[in-house]
């Protein structure tokens, strides 16, 4: 069942940058891509759990700031060690200029 | 009567093992986002231009050493050409270990396993090593590369110029992983999924300096040998004398590394052959900034960090006395003086922390 939570508006995320969402007792990483889609995963690195939305943001990848373990933000996909599990990611829709996030 | 101190044990398998601070705990410095964000973008020119001017030194170098063999202008041609491959290689291996030197992803690893060759090292065994000492910088018990615990040994320091003790235990090192040997503390970071690129990468590195001593013999020359391998040991000394000030005689166990770090003001040659590793403080607190921008973040930190030290004669002027006195007093270290304005270091809880008597 899909529960829509408003997490920001779309200019509060810069092109090829992400910012960090606390919901739940839980931290996410909400990012905007080059080509201005949206994208949502968890926000810890799942090597030490490390914020994500301290990294940088290249392209499709997120980049952990202490380790240099790499995710592809759209699938989650590790991408480089010693990042080697992949991160959850959620749906996100937006509508009249605001980005909704699926945490199920 | 006198006690007999007590160290610690530094294996991270041994009575002083435990866990370590949490990420949430280390101190950084603040930064807007938005100038972290500059500072940590990658520039392949940048990579390019540092890295060719680095190869082509060590070629140009290398190749006056072979037109100068069998007379004594060999000798300084050596000195020069080890330099650059040696200590070169050193902190060209560390930076491109970051993956934070190029904005391509395979020109770090094509440079990075090059200059872990020239180095000695297992890129596989190093990279996660050297994420623990990342994770828990100076850490008893759970950083694998604390290069002067105590009490340290400034023989080890002194022989450790021409790469004696390091060297020789790459090279064991290298023999073991080759046969799929690991000690008990490289099981504690490696992780399984990557030992077997570890062991095949030492059979490679194994055949490859097998082959130069192979071809030394068969020409009856030292020659080879001299431009590939030994330059790892006559050639580093410059390496170890700057990376030496990186963290000895400072504090341990403490998530602060403005405290166990020292950053070091160097000339323009010393920054170039040791990727502007003199900003230590800088980059451990920020690890993913690339080493070509570490001076402009030193700036944007400097207000909230120790004052960084005018040479490396005056780190040493500090750090040796305090090895010294190390010797007897396991609870001496430097305490670094924060500026007046400079946020303290959060209150934290030592882990594990055993005081001698």
């Amino acid at each position: 069942m899909s529960h829509w939570t408003q997490v920001c508006a779309t200019d509060d995320i810069e092109t090829e940058d992400l910012i960090r969402f606390d919901h739940g007792g839980q931290t996410y990483a909400v990012y905007r891509s080059p080509a201005d889609e949206f994208f949502c995963t968890d926000g810890l690195c799942t090597h030490e759990h490390v914020h994500l939305a301290d990294g940088l943001v290249m392209d499709y990848i997120i980049e952990c700031p202490m380790h240099n373990g790499q995710f592809d933000y759209r699938t989650g996909e590790a991408k480089r060690s010693p990042a080697c599990v992949s991160l959850r990611t959620y749906a996100v829709r937006v509508e009249n200029g605001y980005v909704f996030v699926d945490f199920g | 009567m006198e006690r007999e101190p007590i160290f610690r044990d530094y294996s991270l398998t041994g009575k002083d093992s435990g866990p370590g601070f949490t990420p949430g705990e280390w101190y950084s410095s603040p930064i807007p986002r938005k100038r972290m964000k500059q500072l940590m973008r990658r520039s392949d020119r940048k990579g390019l231009i540092n890295n060719a001017l680095w190869i082509g030194l060590t070629i140009a170098t290398g190749c006056l050493l072979v037109l100068a063999w069998g007379s004594w202008w060999a000798l300084p041609a050596a000195l020069v050409y080890g330099v650059f491959y040696g200590s070169g290689a050193d902190s060209r291996w560390h930076e491109c270990g970051h993956g934070t030197v190029f904005k391509t992803r395979w020109l770090n690893n094509i440079f990075y396993h090059l200059a872990s060759f020239m180095s000695l090292k297992n890129p596989y065994l190093w990279r996660w090593s050297h994420t623990r000492h990342h994770t828990d910088t100076i850490i008893v018990g759970r950083d694998p590369e604390i290069a002067f615990p105590r009490p340290p040994s400034l023989w080890g320091m002194f022989i450790n110029l021409l790469y004696i003790r390091a060297g020789l235990k790459e090279f064991d090192r290298m023999a073991r992983l080759a046969f799929g040997i690991m000690t008990e503390d490289e099981k504690q970071f490696l992780i399984e999924a990557e030992r077997p690129r570890a062991f095949w990468t030492s059979r490679v590195q194994l055949a490859i300096h097998a082959s130069i001593v192979g071809l030394s013999i068969a020409t009856q020359s030292w020659l080879p040998m001299m431009l590939v391998g030994l330059p790892s040991f006559y050639g580093s000394w410059l390496h170890h004398v700057l990376a030496a000030t990186q963290h000895a005689g400072l504090a341990e166990d403490i998530p602060d590394h403005r405290m166990n770090s020292r950053t070091v003001l160097m000339n323009p040659f010393f920054r170039f052959i040791y990727s502007n590793m003199n900003y230590h403080v800088e980059h451990h607190m920020y690890p993913m900034v690339p080493f070509y921008s570490l001076p402009e973040l030193h700036e944007e930190i400097r207000d909230d960090c120790p004052p960084a030290y005018t040479s490396v004669l005056a780190a040493y002027q500090e750090m040796i006395p305090a090895m010294i006195r190390q010797q007897k007093d396991p609870n001496h270290y430097v305490r670094r003086p924060l500026p007046q304005y400079a946020n303290p270091t959060p209150h934290y809880v030592r882990p594990n922390i055993v005081f001698a008597s």
